[in-house]
């Protein structure tokens, strides 16, 4: 609460609603705390909610008064209450950096002059904050990665990665959902479906939670992998202190 | 059951869409020329969501292994029962062993086909729309089996039929609104924006269409947002790309425009070399 937000029509029933033009965890745990509020706010009109960074774009059923709304909207948030604290989760992801996985893991190391468990070391040891799921179908955007990790995405992409790839693209890191083309250094896998449409809902993971990676070996990856296939595996979860 | 002798060029199965998953980074999808579909579903008398087959460029050949009523809209590929041409916009009763044949369009894009009681495959968070990662495949393969109901006896209202003006095929003008990023161009550049002819490029699909021309660009890339299907993004050079109904849910480039959802059924209908024209609509 507090922040100077800005409104602007987007597309014919939808209001886009703006944060100051930065990436941080304060605004991230505002944008959450006013789509929950919205949530809970019935308003029967509202059909979609989505966040980003530093916005959040509403959604209606149909055609609106984009004054009347932005009235509405801005009632809400200026009303005192807070929302019922959300449960935040952090989530225990295993991750395999084998070379059999860590396909761009020694090029990263001689570029980086890091070795590659100093490399795996400063991945792991970061609480990553997940801001929103976008670009694939769950596919998380995570803030937090170590400074020493940020490098620039490669120069042409590989066509095919495979599913469960875990990369660093620039100053982000994150896990290829599905198989798709992609630019970022693979440095890993984790056996863990981030995305299945069986699911309700498809993600387990949502804005504002956390994610713990830890290193497994190729087997214990392999015995994960079996269990997940058969829909079976539990995703390790610590409780949220704060 | 309809059996997939010839996929086509580009053939999927699709209806309205997925609404609701989209802050699971799930695409839209759904008919891109939504018109064209609830036009087709509405003749049937089918609810207007019902699932048809999208058919792009060049239709597939295909066998009915039961008994319906059928009705073809949108680009016309010149569609023929056993060999026989049909119009487009009517209902046909089709029989057990009937062959239904395109051929490439002579005038659209993407022509629909629509059975009576819709497309019966199944459901994937509440759509039977194609897209790759959320349904096993993104597009309907040669020999496939599509599931359809059994229904004769339609000749009763054989006889309806729509006039369609299709002009909206030729017509340039796409209807806009500023999108979040407008204003952040400069007056010269958005004058320059809304009365440029543009041509759709070799780079369109179901995800965007990139447009040929280059456009003097000095803007960032924001940080990354929402978008919706419409939306006409700014890249650092200069490219205009304009998402449609299978984009991703959010974009780092700049939102300048914004497509209304008619413009987006016609845009849909264009091809690679067509020219578009912005015309803006409630400028603040």
């Amino acid at each position: 609460m507090g922040f100077k937000l800005s409104y602007k029509v987007f597309g014919e029933q939808g209001v886009l609603v703006e944060w100051p033009k930065e990436i941080s965890t304060k605004i991230l745990d505002d944008v959450i705390n006013f789509k929950e509020r919205l949530n809970t706010s019935d308003l029967k009109n509202i059909i979609e909610i989505r966040s980003a960074y530093q916005s959040l774009l509403i959604l209606y059923s149909e055609d609106i008064s984009f004054e009347k709304e932005v009235e509405v909207l801005k009632t809400i948030y200026d009303s005192e209450e807070k929302s019922s604290e959300s449960q935040s989760t952090i989530w225990r992801i295993p991750v395999c950096y084998d070379a059999v996985f860590g396909l761009d893991l020694e090029e990263m190391s001689q570029t980086k002059n890091l070795s590659e468990e100093e490399i795996v070391k400063r991945h792991v040891e970061v609480l990553y904050t997940v801001y929103f799921i976008g670009f694939l179908p769950g596919f998380l955007y995570l803030g937090g990665l170590d400074e020493k990790l940020s490098t620039p995405r490669k120069a042409s992409p590989r066509l095919v990665v495979e599913k469960g790839s875990v990369a660093i693209g620039g100053g982000q890191t994150g896990i290829y959902p599905s198989e798709s083309p992609g630019g970022w250094h693979i440095i890993g896998q984790t056996p863990v479906d981030f995305f299945n449409p069986k699911n309700t809902p498809p993600c387990f993971a949502k804005p504002g939670d956390g994610i713990h990676f830890y290193e497994v070996s190729l087997k214990t990856f392999n015995d994960i992998k079996v269990l997940v296939d058969a829909g079976v595996y539990q995703i390790e979860r610590e409780e949220s202190h704060d | 059951m309809i059996k997939v002798l010839k996929s086509g060029f580009y053939t999927t199965i699709q209806d309205l869409g997925r609404t609701g998953y989209q802050e699971y980074g799930v695409p839209y999808s759904g008919a891109m020329d939504q018109q064209a579909l609830k036009l087709a579903n509405a003749l049937l008398g089918n609810n207007e969501d019902m699932a048809v087959l999208e058919m792009t460029m060049v239709g597939p050949r295909l066998e009915f292994q039961c008994a319906t009523l059928i009705c073809i809209t949108g680009a016309n590929m010149q569609p023929k029962i056993n060999n026989k041409m049909v119009g487009l916009y009517k209902l046909h009763q089709v029989h057990t062993g009937d062959v239904l044949s395109f051929s490439a369009s002579k005038s659209g894009f993407r022509s629909y086909l629509a059975v009576k009681g819709g497309i019966q495959t199944d459901q994937v968070m509440c759509s039977r729309s194609l897209y790759s990662g959320v349904t096993k495949d993104a597009t309907v393969k040669k020999s496939e089996e599509l599931p359809i109901e059994f229904f004769e006896g339609g000749t009763n209202n054989a006889h309806a039929a729509l006039k369609i003006n299709t002009d909206y095929f030729n017509s340039k003008t796409l209807v806009v609104n500023e999108g979040p990023e407008f204003q952040l161009l400069s007056k010269a550049q958005q004058i320059k924006l809304i009365n440029f002819e543009f041509h759709v490029s070799s780079n369109n699909n179901r995800m965007a269409y990139q447009l040929e021309e280059s456009f003097e660009n000095a803007l960032e890339p924001i940080i990354t947002a929402p978008v919706l299907p419409g939306t006409v993004q700014l890249t650092p050079s200069g490219k205009l790309i304009i998402l449609m109904r299978d984009c991703q849910t959010t974009g780092g480039y700049p939102r300048v425009l914004q497509l209304n959802s008619t413009s987006i059924n016609f845009l849909s209908q264009k091809s690679t070399g067509q020219s578009c024209l912005f015309k803006l609509l409630n400028s603040k």
